[in-house]
Formats: structure tokens, sequence, C-alpha cells
């Protein structure tokens, strides 16, 4: 796969030498290293990701780019031989990946040391967060977990809801999730009633979903990413759960609505706004991008098969096509000085739109993503549907 | 009361954030968290539903073992081949594995005909060639009629149990006097073969089937599902039917027979090569089976199969690898202890289910370390 992806952008790349024959010969291209997990546990979130690469540009600011995508199956020292066999043979300018909060966690040593930008596809905040010497060369594109549970807390509060049980991944999602959920919760006034933990795999909930419903909480968080989500919320209501039932933006795509069927009517969740970007207002910035990437994305794979996980590589690509002109300032492509540029480029970075939000970086802030990043949707008759 | 503390005070110590602290809290002052006898009953059903599965894996895993010396690793992808093959036709699509079928048919094909003549490689021809093309007709021409879910549930095992025997004669015939171990590397690399092709053909996302029936059986608090019923009802047929064919038919007996000694059976006459495809064929049978069985209980993937066979085989081994019975048993005892694990500790459950099998392994280790040589 790697062989012909490469043999495709490269055949690609002499192809567009030879028609534009002149001044493309002389400029370096730009090196982008992408390791996502296309197979394995997270190939749900990598699949479509691998699928936005393919939608990228090929050509920035004069210079040819070179896409070179290999394959992590979410675990995390495949990762790190990936980021540094992309930096080291590959000689990219910059890394983007992995898809999972672990395999990032596990490539942030690696970028730093042989200080390259690194661009992440994962949820948690402490792939970016606190900034120490180690992540000033890290950023992501994801929406924080923190800023998805302040988003689920307050719409909780706002509909008078004071007790809440969670059930999350076994996982590094999971705990995420119970550590944000839990700070946002005390802050809103939120009492959990009980903490469960399931894994992706399991083919059976029954007991954690007993004993949530024990605790009679008002209603359910569940933080799952994907349609193995489904599960605790198909169990909750053959168990005659009737509550309103809160989800993560991790549940984002139509394979969740397919598996869940009638159980998941009513489910309210945070997601970005590129999930409902038809029904955004038209004054929303980011509806343009948003409606161009879904349909380019889904006249190359198909009606209905986008997914807010592609967007995420997508819009780590948009981040680096802003910062570029920027480091080229500094350097040509495969220096350490474009490097460096390129990592205070997207550093320096201000209301930049993307498909999931409006970001504007800091030194203390490499998402950069405000409320505008966020918005709320419950599903109603098989669809998701923004909420006010 | 004294339950509820335990498990709030427990959990404390579990868990490094805040939130134990609020949960003890509510635990002391609205609900208790007490273990009532309605969720004892859930519990023990859910249980034993599971661990149905999983004896039905374990059985079909101690058979293989026991005639072929084959760890069954794949065992888990018929499983998850069946249960999305069966949701496919349930939306009226024909499924990817027909391709699977086929490819694995031809390979067979391939493989063994490369060493066999006239009539023999007629026979193979049908079996490998004409069975696949005759299944994907049939599942081509009905498939867009929803022919309802006892067609599809059939229709779904149909296309997945050959590829078991195909599997056998592409991985493992062609090494069957090969050490356990080697035949164990072979079939880690048939799994994750197949587990490869599986992600190609269904994709990432899992898939749910229609349940069998809709009805349910209300015995006092507990409610038992029709699915539960098809799938306890099912698991005893299987052993059963193993039992009856074992014990009473001379077919079984040769398998019994090759599986005491190889070399002794072929000198009586007994084909072993044969008793490899049959045994293949009967885990075939088996795993796609409980595959269509399990796709309405919870959403099926490419690779879930892997785990459900994996608890199969903690079951297998409590049994020794031969002892069907014991396997059974142990099955149960797996999905009972897993179901209350996840009540309890839903973080460990993993852990504690796997842990079970060490002091068995340790058990087994000091009592049988010489016989298992000679066997």
């Amino acid at each position: 796969m790697l062989q012909r992806s490469r043999f495709l952008s490269v055949s690609a790349s002499l192809l567009a030498l030879a028609l534009a024959a002149g001044p493309a010969l002389a400029a370096e291209p730009i090196r982008v290293g992408v390791t996502i997990s296309t197979t394995g546990p997270a190939a749900s979130l990598g699949i479509p990701q691998k699928n936005s690469i393919a939608l990228l540009p090929k050509s920035i600011a004069g210079h040819d780019v070179d896409y070179i995508v290999l394959d992590d199956s979410a675990d995390s020292s495949k990762a790190v031989a990936n980021a540094r066999k992309l930096i080291d043979q590959d000689k990219v300018d910059v890394l983007i990946g992995s898809s999972t909060t672990p395999a990032s966690l596990a490539m942030i040593g690696v970028a730093a040391e042989k200080q390259v930008p690194m661009i992440s596809l994962a949820a948690s905040a402490a792939i970016i967060a606190p900034i120490d010497a180690q992540r000033h060369w890290v950023f992501k594109t994801p929406q924080n977990d923190s800023l998805m549970a302040d988003a689920i807390a307050t719409h909780m509060q706002v509909h008078g809801v004071k007790t809440v049980a969670f059930i999350g991944f076994n996982d590094a999602y999971g705990d995420g999730w119970q550590t944000e959920f839990t700070r946002a919760a005390a802050a809103h006034g939120i009492t959990i009633t009980d903490t469960e933990r399931f894994a992706r795999a399991d083919s059976s909930v029954t007991g954690q979903v007993l004993k949530m419903m024990a605790g009679k909480p008002q209603t359910v968080l569940i933080a799952g990413a994907g349609t193995p989500a489904a599960l605790p919320q198909k169990t909750l209501r053959e168990r005659g759960f009737t509550g309103v039932i809160y989800q993560t933006h991790g549940i984002a795509n139509n394979d969740f609505l397919r598996v869940g069927g009638k159980d998941v009517e009513g489910t309210i969740l945070p997601a970005g706004p590129m999930l409902v970007a038809a029904r955004l207002p038209d004054s929303n910035p980011i509806k343009k991008v948003a409606l161009d990437y879904v349909t380019r994305y889904e006249a190359a794979y198909g009606a209905g098969s986008v997914a807010t996980f592609g967007a995420h590589a997508f819009d780590a690509m948009l981040l680096v096509q802003a910062a570029i002109p920027a480091a080229l300032a500094k350097g040509e492509p495969g220096t350490a000085a474009f490097r460096s540029g390129l990592r205070d480029g997207i550093e320096g970075l201000h209301g930049v739109v993307l498909n999931h939000g409006i970001s504007t970086m800091s030194p203390t802030d490499h998402n950069g993503f405000d409320e505008r990043a966020r918005v709320m949707v419950t599903i109603k008759n098989g669809s998701w549907v923004l909420l006010p | 009361m004294a339950l509820a503390f335990f498990l709030a005070s427990w959990r404390l110590g579990g868990s490094t954030s805040a939130a134990p602290l609020i949960q003890s809290q509510t635990a002391y002052d609205e609900s208790p968290i007490l273990m009532d006898l309605s969720i004892l009953l859930i519990l023990i059903q859910d249980g034993l539903v599971n661990g149905a599965v999983y004896a039905l894996l374990a059985l079909s895993l101690v058979v293989v073992f026991a005639v072929t010396r084959v760890i069954l690793i794949p065992q888990g992808e018929f499983v998850s081949f069946a249960a999305l093959t069966y949701a496919a036709l349930d939306q009226g699509q024909v499924p990817g594995s027909l391709y699977l079928l086929a490819g694995l048919g031809a390979a067979a094909f391939l493989r063994a005909g490369w060493h066999t003549r006239g009539r023999a490689l007629a026979w193979l021809a049908v079996e490998t060639l004409l069975l696949p093309t005759l299944i994907a007709g049939v599942t081509i021409v009905i498939a867009p009629r929803k022919p309802g879910v006892a067609v599809e549930a059939l229709l779904a095992v149909a296309v997945t149990v050959p590829m078991a025997p195909y599997l056998y004669r592409i991985a493992f015939r062609p090494m069957a006097e090969a050490s356990v171990l080697v035949l164990l590397v072979a079939s880690v690399g048939a799994h994750l073969a197949l587990s490869g092709l599986g992600l190609l053909i269904f994709g990432p996302e899992g898939t749910r089937g229609p349940a069998f029936s809709d009805a349910s059986l209300a015995v006092g608090d507990l409610v038992v599902s029709g699915q539960a019923l098809w799938i306890l009802g099912l698991t005893e047929s299987v052993m059963a039917g193993l039992y009856g064919f074992f014990g009473h038919t001379l077919l079984g007996a040769a398998l019994r027979a090759t599986a005491v000694n190889r070399l002794g059976a072929r000198l009586v006459g007994i084909p072993t090569a044969r008793a490899g495809l049959i045994a293949f064929t009967l885990a075939g049978l088996i795993g796609a089976a409980s595959g269509v069985l399990i796709a309405p209980l919870t959403t099926i993937y490419y690779d879930s199969g892997f785990l459900i066979g994996l608890k199969g085989f903690v079951a297998a081994i409590v049994g020794g690898l031969v002892s069907t019975p014991l396997a059974v048993l142990a099955a149960l005892g797996v999905g009972i202890v897993e179901s209350f694990a996840s009540f309890w500790a839903s973080s460990f459950k993993e852990v504690i289910v796997f842990t079970v099998i060490i002091p068995v392994l340790l058990w087994r280790s000091l009592k049988h370390a010489v016989v298992e040589d000679a066997e």
C-alpha cells in the first residue's frame, strides 16, 4: 500500500513536473509523513483519515507536496517506529498522526528529539497540555475532551440534570473523559452516581448497566468511540432505562446510526460543526469550508461515507498549508530551518477556519479551538439534528 | 448496606480521581447499590448465555485439537464472518464473504489439486469450485429478496462453513505431521490473514443482525429473551449431537481413533486426512452457528470473534483440550465470572476473566506434565 501510494504520488509529481517544465523543477518538495491507524481497533478512525489525505492539495506555494502514509494499527510501538522511519528515511518536514491518544502520546518524544512539528489527530488534551519542552513541537486538530465535557455538563445543568452515571471505554479515551467529565460535573453541580468501564470488544455490558441503573441516575453519559458505544445504550433501553442518554463526539459517524437504530433516538452529544455542516447558518464561516470538504469526500467515496474523523486529518493539513508561507521565509523544505519555521508558523496562526472550528494557536494553546468548535446535536429520525 | 460500603471503599482504592468520593456519598445517601435477587438472576442469565457461546467454541477447539493437534485460533473468524454475512443478508445486500469463499475454494483447489489425479481431482473440483459457485449463485439470487431470518441464517452458515475445510486444505493438511508448535504458528498466521481479509471485506465498522424471535419468557422478575433460549438450546443440541456422533457412529469412532493415535489409525485403514477435514467442517459449523446466534445480541466487528474465541480457548484449556464436559462447564464458569466481574469491577473485567486460567495452568502443569508428553 505504501509502495503504491508513494509510486502514485511520485509518478503524479513527475507528471506535474513534466507538464510544468521549468520553475517547478527547482522547488524542493515538501514531505508530509502520516502515521494513522488504518487497520486494527481504530480502523474506523484511520480509514476516513487516509481517504482524506488523498483529497489534500498536491502542490502548495509552488512546492510539490509528497504524502507518505503508514499504518500503525493503533499500536504505540509501531507508531513510534513509523515516526522514526518517516523522519530518518523519508526526511519528512512535518508528522501527522496518530489516530488514537496512546499512539500519539508515544510519538511526542520522537517529534521533540528530531525537532519535527507533529500534528496529532487524537482527542485527549494530554497530548498538548501542559506545553513543555517536548510538547513544544506538538499540535492537535480534534477538539480537546475538556471542551466537549464542559459542553455536556453545561447542557445537563441547563436542563435540570442533577445525577448522572458514567460508562466509558476501558482505555485512554475513557480515562480522559472520566477525568474531564468529573471536573466539569463538579463545576456544574452534577453528581456522578456511578462510574463504569467497558471494552470495545465486549459482547455484553449487562453487569455495568444493572449497576448504573441501581443508582437511579437521571441521565447516563457514555464515553465511547464509534459503533461500540451503541452497546451500553441498547442494553440500557432493553433494561427499561427511560432517561436521556448523552454520548461523546467519538460516535459521530453514520455507522453509529445504522447500528444503533431506534435505540439511539434522542441521544444528545457535542460534535464538531462539520457533522451538521449543511444545517449551520450561512453566517458561520465554518459552513463553507466544511461543506466543501463533505462534497469532495462524498464525490470520491460515495454519498453518506463522510465521517468527522477524516476531517481532523484534512484540518491538520489546512494548518500546515496556512503556515507554509512563513516557513518558506525561514528556509527551503528539507532543512531544519524550514521545520522550525513551520512549527513557529503553526503556533502563530490566528483565526484559521477549519472543518471543526476556528483555530487561534498560541504558545500556551496548541489546539486553538474555542466554543465555535462544538455544537450540541441530537439524533432524530435516524439523522443528526442541530440543537439550538 | 455493608456490601455498599465494601463496594464504595473498594472502588475508592481502585481509582485516583475524585469521582469515587462523590460516588460513595451517593451510595450511602440515596440509593445503596446492593445486589438484590433480580440483579443476581439477570447476571447469572447473562453469564450463562455468553458462557454457552464460549462453550460452543470450546467444544469445536477441543474437537479440532483432538483430531488434528491444531489449536484453531481462526475459529473466531468464522464467528465474525457468519455474523457479518447474516447481517448483510438481512439488509438485502450480497455479502462480501462470497468473494472470500470463492477465493479460499480456488486456493484450496490449487493447493490440493497439485498432487491429485483422475476421479479424486474431479471430486476436489466439485468440493472446492462447484460448491462455492452454487452457494454464491443461490445467495446472489435470494439476497435482494430478503427471505426472512431463518433462510438468511441458514445461508450465512452455508457461506461460512466451507471456509473451514478449505482453510484446512490450504494451511494445515500439507503439514499435518508437523509438531504442535509449528501447527500453532500456522494457526496464528491463518488468523492474521483471515482477520486482515475480514477488514478488507466487511470494513472497520460493526453490524448487528436481527433477532430470531422477539418473544420473551417471564419467570418471576426475570425476563428471558427468545434469543437466549435459542443459544442455550443450540448449545445443548450441539453437545448431544457431538456425544452421539463420537460415541455411536463409525465415523465418530474413526475420528476418536485418529485423536488417540494417528499412526495406529492409519494402519487400521482410517484416512486421517479426511478426519481432519471433518473436524474442521464441524468447527466451521459450530463457529458459524454461534456467529449467527450472537449477531442479534451485540455489535459484531470483523475482529470480534477473536476475543470470543479466546474465552472459549480459556475454557478448552481448563478441560485440558481433551475433555468436552469439563470444557463446557468451564465455559459456563467463564461466562458467569465475566458477568459478575462486569458488575463489581468493570475496569478489571478482562483481567479477572483471564486470570482465572493461571491457577488452572499451574495445577495442570504440576499434575500432568509427564502424561501429556506421552499422549
